[in-house]
């Protein structure tokens, strides 16, 4: 690179500052959210009192908690978001041993099968997936929510991935050392595939906490409600017209933890999209 | 397995409550009241669904009510479900019963879902119950507007329970600035296309009026339908009446506003900022739902009039909201249990404490003669108005398979709205597919 | 030293091992992806609706119905427009900022956060923060134009303006998550090629166009797709914000597909939509699969 002449240095920071105007705009609507949040209810929001208004309050964020039963929500995406990972972490670690250790018949049939769920995404499958449920009898439990996910191609894939890249002569050793084939897995190719497993968890836990219409389709109740349904339907009060100050406070409960969660870890969640995208 | 009775809330031990409806049951007798002639029924736990669309307390003044009617009426406990949306309920009872499921006891869905669920067979009619109430005369007492979307095929499937009315708010400033009567509203639609013009300013900062076409675009339609005389609602279920000329000339009307008469801004206006505009003092008048008027009143820091909203003839507005049902599959000593839930939901003090908590018109005009009533009506008068017009209401669009037939009406009105067609053939597209859906319900 | 009891390997116990493993997988792909596909084709060739509570054969009835209803037409291309706009759009834009951050300096980290978060919000939540920015007079965007003196639009009124209202949320939300991809991908560029090129006297411009982007098609091809199949799949920014209208003009396949079954009952056609849906998903990922494997062998 050539040496920084004054010019060169002032385009620099111009483009600086260009991208720093830029990467305001695109935080902007996240600080007024914020800003609206405090802002008093009773006050009408117009162009010319658009922030905080005349004495910023706690009120709407406690008048949000009366309405809906946030914590509720919290709960039940947490139990979903993890049941869904454990069961994953369980089942792509099995079929990854199988088709990275294993020669057996029919092995590329299986294969293209469980590949096929990477052509056909779920959302497009809520019709039938609804009737499966409903004929389950599981229509509004938390377990719909989780079962269409528990088994998982692209963790399958990537665990395959990752356990062929455990030389096979550890694997012959501890096989003559006696061990069965889930001390193999456990003691072997589990611990080298952690940077794999914690990307995915990372994939598996965000896209499952920010999903929508499935767990729309197949809850109608409280009690088995994630939090992105639970802020769709407090949104939706709709009779009386839309009162700004009470939904960007619901909407603040909604994604501020999960923004300080990003902000604590941001470098591990960047690394882990990463990790699942390229290969 | 039934989804739907998992208890919200409701823990207090079961020998505390009964000794309390023990006593309660014992006082209230002593004191000469009758709770109901028949026996009561034995240990019935019925389950009762209701959906909100307003913020706020609703399910603490639910649950309030639930424990005097338990109360009342020792050996009936209810788990009351806060099931979200209107839609929401309807899929969930759907669903249930779809599913092989139990469905709930009773159940507070629209008025205008009555078909859906008659073709599903998901309800029952209340009539016997009803006759042995006291027949017409018990059905006198409720507002016979409110009753128009209960009957079909010769029997009455619900009672009324959150009703509402459009209704229109003026902002008396404005119209005292403007030189007009801040007493009163427009009485007809010149009127208010007038009142509106001297309400508009050139710059864009006010406009005279501010009528919202998104969402479901029919209900405030239908005002200046009915106000100009008819209702796009057809003799029978399966019928509809979109192309009559005076609903082609009431669509046109509608679009005048923001077309030839620029009172009022272009485009579809969404639902949920009108009140928010009508505060800021953006628009002199709005049309929006009678339940809006408490928080409007608490925004807004100008004298706040009411009035009706309008068609060329006059006055003119459709019901909405909903009604209490008796749902179909439920045992057999749940029966009786669930009448007595409906009656003391529908009952005169309940619907005014319900109006006073909501914004709801009381379904029956004997709620608004209560003391409790009266002096709400006396600190806040403008809520005496919507009551008062409801004898110029009509029936909310209803048919079989109403979510697509409210859609058809609904795109031709926002079709005439957006400069895409005009009146006459957006409405005579909306008949063809309303007719083409209905063709397949046989009436 | 060993342990006294050897055990053979790969036999007796390994036969049936593999499948025992492949199970519990094989089953949830089976009960939610291989047999709903099936069911779903079935369905479609039904009519079942609320006049129907029990199903006719029809054949392609509902598809012909949907060919003929200019509202579903619509719900096409409108699908198709916003695809064609955001995933190019994304994707450039994209590019550009991972070039331009793609060097250290002083809060480089939090520009890249700036972008980058929209990502990880739930769609429903921005849906709402934009239906707020999107109001007339108040909405920040409204109030931004007024500082230029542009009067207030009705972005999510106006027939004209909501889809690209739509698209601009769509853009804005996954742009930072595409920019980590190409930033990382760069990165990943060794330094020696450009350092020769800039030896050579190559451009800034011929760089680009001639070293980083074939470099980077990789990446480029896996954002795309993902790309691609997000915009297929919206719905939560629709629910929220315009239920499919004004008239019609932001309905779009997933969302018409839910709508067709849980507003409108109709479970023939919502099938028919979905396999539309499917099939343009497998039209595209076939598509693409055979584009890159063309491009490769010509290397």
């Amino acid at each position: 690179m050539s040496r920084r002449s004054p010019r060169a240095r002032l385009a620099e920071a111009v483009r600086l500052l260009g991208l720093a105007i830029v990467a305001l705009a695109w935080a902007l609507p996240l600080i007024w959210t914020l800003a609206v949040s405090f802002h008093p209810p009773d006050e009408p929001l117009s162009a010319s009192n658009l922030w905080f208004g005349s004495q910023p309050t706690l009120a709407n964020y406690g008048q949000a908690f009366d309405i809906a039963p946030f914590a509720q929500y919290y709960i039940n995406t947490i139990i979903i978001v993890g049941g869904i990972l454990v069961v994953q972490l369980i089942t792509i670690s099995l079929a990854g041993y199988a088709f990275a250790r294993f020669r057996f018949r029919g092995q590329n049939l299986l294969f293209f099968l469980i590949l096929l769920q990477l052509l056909v995404p779920s959302s497009a499958l809520i019709v039938p997936n609804y009737a499966t449920i409903r004929s389950l009898h599981l229509f509004d439990t938390l377990v719909a929510v989780m079962l269409p996910f528990f088994g998982s191609a692209f963790g399958a894939f990537l665990m395959r991935q990752t356990f062929k890249t455990v030389p096979q002569d550890l694997d012959d050793a501890a096989r003559v050392d006696g061990a069965s084939w889930w001390q193999t897995l456990w003691h072997v190719y589990l611990p080298p595939a952690r940077p794999a497993m914690i990307a995915f968890a990372l994939s598996s836990i965000s896209f499952h906490w920010n999903d929508f219409l499935w767990p729309l389709v197949v809850t109608n109740s409280q009690a088995s409600r994630p939090l992105t349904v639970g802020l769709a339907v407090f949104t939706q009060l709709g009779e009386i017209g839309a009162q700004w100050p009470l939904v960007t406070a619901g909407t603040i409960i909604v994604v501020g933890p999960l923004l300080v969660l990003f902000l604590l870890f941001q470098r591990q969640f960047v690394e882990s999209f990463l990790h699942t995208g390229l290969k | 397995m039934e989804k739907g009775t998992i208890p919200m809330g409701h823990h207090q031990p079961r020998a505390k409550r009964l000794s309390l409806g023990l006593v309660a049951a014992m006082a209230l007798s002593l004191a000469g009241c009758s709770i109901g002639g028949s026996p009561s029924p034995s240990n019935v736990t019925l389950s009762f669904y209701y959906p909100v669309a307003v913020p706020g307390p609703i399910t603490q003044v639910i649950d309030g009510y639930i424990s005097q009617f338990e109360a009342a009426n020792p050996g009936i406990k209810v788990n009351a479900v806060l099931s979200g949306g209107y839609p929401d309920t309807l899929t969930k009872i759907e669903t249930t019963i779809k599913g092989g499921g139990t469905p709930p006891d009773v159940a507070v869905m629209l008025s205008t879902d009555l078909y859906s669920l008659v073709d599903s067979d998901a309800v029952q009619p209340l009539d016997s119950q009803i006759a042995a109430a006291g027949g017409d005369s018990f059905l006198g007492d409720f507002y016979p507007a409110f009753l128009a979307n209960s009957k079909y095929q010769d029997h009455v499937w619900s009672l009324p329970f959150q009703r509402s009315t459009p209704v229109l708010y003026y902002n008396k400033d404005l119209f005292t600035a403007a030189g007009l009567d801040p007493s009163k509203g427009p009485a007809n639609y010149a009127e208010m296309v007038a009142d509106a013009q001297k309400l508009t300013k050139a710059d864009g900062s006010q406009w005279g009026l501010e009528i919202s076409s998104d969402g479901i675009p029919y209900w405030l339609f239908q005002s200046f339908v009915i106000g100009n005389g008819t209702n796009v609602v057809g003799s029978a279920p399966n019928k509809v009446d979109f192309d009559d000329p005076k609903v082609i000339s009431a669509l046109q009307d509608f679009a005048d506003l923001s077309g030839k008469d620029k009172v009022m801004p272009t485009g579809i206006l969404a639902w949920a900022n009108m009140p928010n505009d009508f505060v800021n003092g953006k628009a002199a008048m709005i049309w929006h739902s009678s339940g809006s008027l408490a928080s409007i009143l608490q925004q807004a820091k100008f004298p706040v009039g009411v009035s009706y909203t309008v068609g060329e003839n006059g006055f003119g507005a459709p019901t909405g909201g909903g009604n209490l049902y008796m749902l179909k599959g439920i045992p057999s000593d749940h029966v009786a249990a669930a009448w007595k839930f409906i009656q003391f939901m529908s009952s005169t003090d309940i619907q005014a404490d319900w109006s006073k908590n909501t914004g709801y018109i009381a379904a029956r005009p004997a709620s608004y003669q209560t003391s409790a009533m009266k002096d709400y009506l006396a600190q806040t008068p403008q809520a005496g108005v919507a009551p008062e017009g409801l004898q110029y209401a009509g029936a909310e669009l209803a048919a079989h398979d109403n979510a697509q037939i409210q859609k058809a009406l609904g795109d031709a009105v926002q079709a005439v709205l957006t400069g895409k067609s005009d009146a006459s053939s957006a409405l005579a597209a909306a008949q063809q597919q309303a007719e083409q859906i209905l063709s397949a319900f046989k009436d | 030293m060993a342990p006294i009891q050897v055990r053979p390997r790969r036999s007796r116990a390994a036969a049936w091992l593999p499948y025992l493993l492949l199970l519990p997988t094989l089953f949830f792909v089976a009960l939610f992806t291989l047999w709903p596909t099936v069911l779903v084709v079935h369905d479609s060739l039904f009519r079942s609706d609320s006049s129907t509570p029990v199903p006719v054969f029809t054949g392609l009835g509902n598809y012909a119905a949907l060919a003929a209803d200019p509202a579903f037409r619509q719900v096409l291309i409108n699908t198709i427009i916003y695809v064609a706009v955001t995933v190019p759009a994304s994707v450039v834009l994209a590019l550009l900022l991972a070039l331009a951050l793609n060097r250290r300096f002083r809060g480089l980290g939090l520009l890249r956060l700036a972008f980058f978060y929209p990502a990880i919000l739930p769609m429903v939540s921005a849906a709402t923060v934009w239906l707020f920015m999107y109001t007339p007079d108040y909405g920040l965007l409204n109030v931004i134009l007024g500082i230029v003196h542009i009067p207030s639009q009705n972005f999510l009124g106006t027939p004209g303006l909501a889809l690209g209202a739509l698209m601009i949320l769509g853009i804005w939300k996954q742009t930072g998550y595409f920019m980590i991809f190409f930033l990382a991908g760069l990165q990943g560029l060794s330094r020696d090629v450009f350092e020769a090129a800039d030896l050579d006297g190559a451009t800034r411009f011929q760089t680009l166009r001639y070293l980083t982007l074939p470099l980077l098609r990789g990446t480029t091809l896996f954002v795309t797709t993902i790309a691609v199949v997000n915009a297929f799949e919206t719905v939560d920014q629709l629910y929220i914000m315009t239920g499919g209208g004004p008239n019609n003009s932001t309905g779009m396949l997933l969302f018409d597909l839910w709508q067709t079954l849980f507003s409108f009952f109709d479970l023939g056609k919502a099938s028919a939509i979905s396999v539309i849906l499917i099939a343009v998903l497998l039209l595209f990922t076939v598509g693409n699969f055979i584009y890159m494997e063309r491009r490769t062998t010509y290397e």
